[in-house]
C-alpha cells in the first residue's frame, strides 16, 4: 500500500500550512461542517476507526460515549509517545502537524468540545515547537479559533508540555497530569469519556488516531475499511527498530505481514546474524518467535498468536540478543518509571528488576525463577492501570520461551552467549 | 516461599530520595516569564490554574537552571495552590532538577532499541572522555551525565539528548568529537543537530 499519513513527511516544508493547503489540507473539517456531529461519529464508527495509542478500541464508540448532556466537554490528544519502541506520533507531529489539528478540530465538532489540548512528552521540545508555529498558522488563517471558516463553530487547541513521565501515557493519568499533578492513573470506572478532564466528558485519543480522522472524513467509511482486513482498516505506522537494518517508520495496511515488515521493509537483521524473537507492539507486549511472524500485522492477528499489536512498535532482536539481560534492562526501565499508586507495581517491579540484575551477573539460583514467576503474577491484575501487567511481561514472556537460557545462566553463573557479544557491539551503522 | 528478596535497598534508588535541601536565592520570576506565565495560564479555565503548574515550573527552570525551594514558594504563589503541591509534582517528574546541573545536560537513552544498539559503549564513551559517572556534573559546572529512560526516537538510536536538542545515531567514537564541539562551539553546537529524517 502506498503512504496515506507519511504520503509527505520527507518533503520539505511539508510542516507548514502552505503545503498542507496546497494538499487538499483542511479540505475534511470544510466537508465535516457540512454534515452534523452525530453523521461523524457514525461515520467514524462505520469506517472502524481503532485507538492507535496500544489498546485499539473502536475510536466512534469513546465519542458516542462521551456524555453529550454535560458542558464543557474536552479532547485530550495523547502525545505522551513513550512507549520503548514507538516514535510514530513523533514523525507525525514534527513533519505534518497540520494533519494532527485539522483531527483535533473535527473531533472536536463531533463531540461539541470548544478545546483540546495535545500532551506531549517533555523531551519533543522541538517537535512542541513546530506544532506550536503550525497553531500559530493555523489561527491566523482561521482553521481554529472562533467561527472557524464560517461555521460558528469555535475551538481553541493548546499543547500542553510534559515533563517526563511514562505513566502519563496512561488516559486517566495523562488527565491527573493536565490538571497539574502528579500522573497518576485514576480508578475506572468512570471513563473519561463520562468523568475526565477538570470531572468533564474527555475523550483521550492518540496522535495517529486524530489523524486518521480526516481522512475518514474526506473519503468515506467505506474506502477505509476496505483498506484493511475486516475489523482492522484504515492505514497504520508501524515503528520498526533494535536489529534491524533500516530502522523507521513504515506505513501500510494491517494486511501486512510481521515478517514483511521486519524483513522486507526494514532490511532484516544485519549480515551473519540471524533473528532471535521479535517484540510486536513494544516493550510492554508478549515476544513471538521467528516462526510465528509470518501473520498480518493487525490488531485480531496479534492477538490471536498470543501477543498484542500495541502501539505497533516492532522490535526485533537477532542471536546477540541476551533475553536475561533483555529483562532486566526492560525491568530498569518499569522500575523507574512505575508511578508508585499501587503498591504491588511500586515495590513488585525493584524486587522484579534485582533478582534479574542477579541472575544477569551470575549470581541467581534456580529458586529465583520460581520466584521471578510468583512476583509476576502477583501483580499483573492487580494494579489500577495496565502498567502493572505491562512490565511484567517481558518477564514472563522471556521465562516461557528462554527459560533455558536463564538456567543456563544460572548453571554457569555467567551469560552463555559468546562473551563478547553485547560488548563489541558498538553501533549498528545503518 | 518468602516474597521477599533478601536484598538490600539501594540508598540511591527511590524517587523519595530527592529531597530539596536547597533554599536558593530568593527567587522570583522576571517580568518578562511573569508576562509569559499569564499567558500561558490563560489556556487553562481560570479556576483550574494549577494545570500551569509543568509550565510554570519549566520557567522558573529556566530562569534559574534548577528548582529551589524559593522557587516552589514563588511558583505556589502565582497558581494560589501550596507549596506541598507544587513540591509533590516536581518531585515526581524527573525532568526538573533539583539541584544545580552543568551547562550541557547530557542525557543518554538507555532504554531497549538504543542499548540493542550500543548506548551502554556510548555511556561508557562519555564516562572515560568527561571523568564523570552518570549522575554527576563535572568539576567546571559545563557537562551533567545522566542516563535516562526511553527517549522515543528509536529509530536513530543509540540518541543523546543535549539540553533540549537530539544527538542521533551516536557511535562510541563520536562522544568525544561531541564533547569537544560542545567545548568548542558552545551552544551553537546544538543547533542542528536533529536531521529530518531521511528518506530511506
Amino acid at each position: 500500500m502506498d503512504p496515506i499519513l507519511i504520503e509527505h513527511v520527507r518533503e520539505p516544508n511539508a510542516f507548514t500550512l502552505e503545503f498542507y493547503l496546497a494538499h487538499d489540507g483542511y479540505q475534511a473539517l470544510r466537508t465535516a461542517f457540512g454534515k452534523k456531529p452525530d453523521e461523524i461519529i457514525e461515520l467514524v464508527k462505520a469506517s472502524g476507526l481503532r485507538g492507535r495509542g496500544g489498546a485499539g478500541f473502536p475510536t466512534g464508540m469513546k465519542w458516542q460515549f462521551v456524555d453529550k448532556k454535560v458542558e464543557p466537554r474536552y479532547i485530550a490528544c495523547n502525545a505522551d509517545e513513550s512507549e520503548p519502541g514507538t516514535f510514530k506520533d513523533h514523525l507525525l507531529m514534527e513533519r505534518y502537524p497540520h494533519l494532527l489539528l485539522e483531527g483535533c478540530a473535527i473531533g472536536c465538532y463531533a463531540i461539541g468540545a470548544r478545546v483540546a489540548y495535545i500532551y506531549i512528552r517533555g523531551e519533543f521540545l522541538h517537535v512542541q515547537m513546530n506544532l506550536e508555529r503550525a497553531i500559530e498558522e493555523a489561527y491566523a488563517k482561521g482553521y481554529l479559533g472562533r467561527n472557524i471558516l464560517g461555521s460558528g463553530f469555535d475551538c481553541d487547541v493548546y499543547v500542553h508540555r510534559g515533563a517526563g513521565a511514562y505513566e502519563a501515557g496512561e488516559e486517566t493519568a495523562l488527565l491527573e497530569s493536565l490538571e497539574g499533578k502528579r500522573a497518576q492513573p485514576r480508578n475506572k470506572p468512570p471513563f473519561p469519556a463520562l468523568v475526565g478532564l477538570y470531572g468533564k466528558p474527555t475523550a483521550v485519543n492518540n496522535v495517529e488516531t486524530l489523524c486518521n480522522v480526516p481522512l475518514i472524513v474526506q473519503k468515506g467509511a467505506a474506502w477505509y475499511a476496505a483498506l484493511g482486513p475486516e475489523k482492522n482498516g484504515g492505514p497504520k505506522l508501524y515503528c520498526v527498530s533494535g536489529h534491524v537494518r533500516r530502522p523507521g517508520v513504515y506505513e501500510d495496511s494491517m494486511n501486512v505481514t510481521l515478517r514483511e515488515l521486519v524483513e522486507g521493509r526494514a532490511g532484516g537483521v544485519r549480515e551473519g546474524r540471524t533473528l532471535k524473537a521479535v517484540i510486536p507492539g513494544g516493550s510492554s507486549v508478549p515476544i513471538l518467535m521467528p516462526d510465528q511472524i509470518d501473520i498480518p500485522a493487525s490488531f485480531d492477528s496479534v492477538q490471536k498468536a498470543g501477543s498484542l499489536l500495541g502501539s505497533a512498535a516492532i522490535v526485533a532482536l537477532d542471536d546477540t540478543t541476551c533475553v536475561v539481560w533483555l529483562a532486566e534492562n526492560l525491568l530498569h526501565f518499569y522500575r523507574h518509571e512505575s508511578c508508585g499508586k499501587c503498591t504491588p507495581c511500586r515495590e513488585g517491579t525493584d524486587w522484579l528488576y534485582k533478582i534479574l540484575r542477579k541472575i544477569e551477573r551470575g549470581e541467581g539460583q534456580m529458586r529465583d525463577l520460581d520466584l521471578l514467576q510468583n512476583i509476576s503474577t502477583n501483580i499483573a491484575g492487580k494494579t489500577l492501570c495496565a502498567f502493572g501487567d505491562a512490565a511484567v511481561t517481558p518477564v514472563l514472556t522471556t521465562l516461557k520461551h528462554f527459560r533455558h537460557e536463564y538456567e543456563a545462566h544460572v548453571r554457569e553463573g555467567r551469560c552463555t552467549l559468546p562473551a563478547d557479544w553485547r560488548a563489541r557491539q558498538a553501533v549498528s551503522a545503518h | 516461599m518468602s516474597f521477599h528478596p533478601k536484598m538490600s535497598y539501594d540508598a540511591a534508588f527511590h524517587k523519595s530520595a530527592r529531597t530539596l535541601e536547597d533554599e536558593g536565592p530568593p527567587f522570583e520570576y522576571t517580568p518578562e516569564n511573569r508576562a509569559r506565565f499569564e499567558e500561558i495560564a490563560k489556556r487553562y479555565p481560570p479556576e483550574r490554574r494549577r494545570s500551569a503548574v509543568l509550565p510554570a515550573l519549566y520557567l522558573a527552570q529556566d530562569q534559574q537552571g534548577y528548582i529551589t525551594a524559593n522557587a516552589i514558594r514563588h511558583v505556589a504563589d502565582v497558581l494560589g495552590i501550596t507549596r506541598a503541591d507544587v513540591e509533590d509534582v516536581v518531585s515526581f517528574y524527573t525532568m526538573f532538577y533539583t539541584k544545580p546541573v552543568g551547562r550541557f545536560v547530557l542525557q543518554v537513552c538507555r532504554t531497549l532499541s538504543c542499548a540493542l544498539n550500543g548506548a551502554e559503549r556510548v555511556t561508557e564513551a562519555l564516562v572515560d572522555t568527561l571523568h564523570i559517572r552518570p549522575g554527576e556534573t563535572d568539576a567546571s559546572g559545563t557537562f551533567t551525565l545522566i542516563e535516562v529512560e526511553c527517549l522515543g526516537a528509536c529509530d536513530r538510536a543509540p540518541v543523546v539528548m543535549v539540553n533540549d536538542a537530539w544527538h542521533e545515531c551516536l557511535r562510541p567514537e563520536d562522544a568525544s568529537k561531541l564533547i569537544d564541539d560542545l567545548r568548542t562551539r558552545g551552544e551553537a553546537a546544538l543547533s542542528g543537530c536533529h536531521h529530518v529524517v531521511e528518506k530511506r
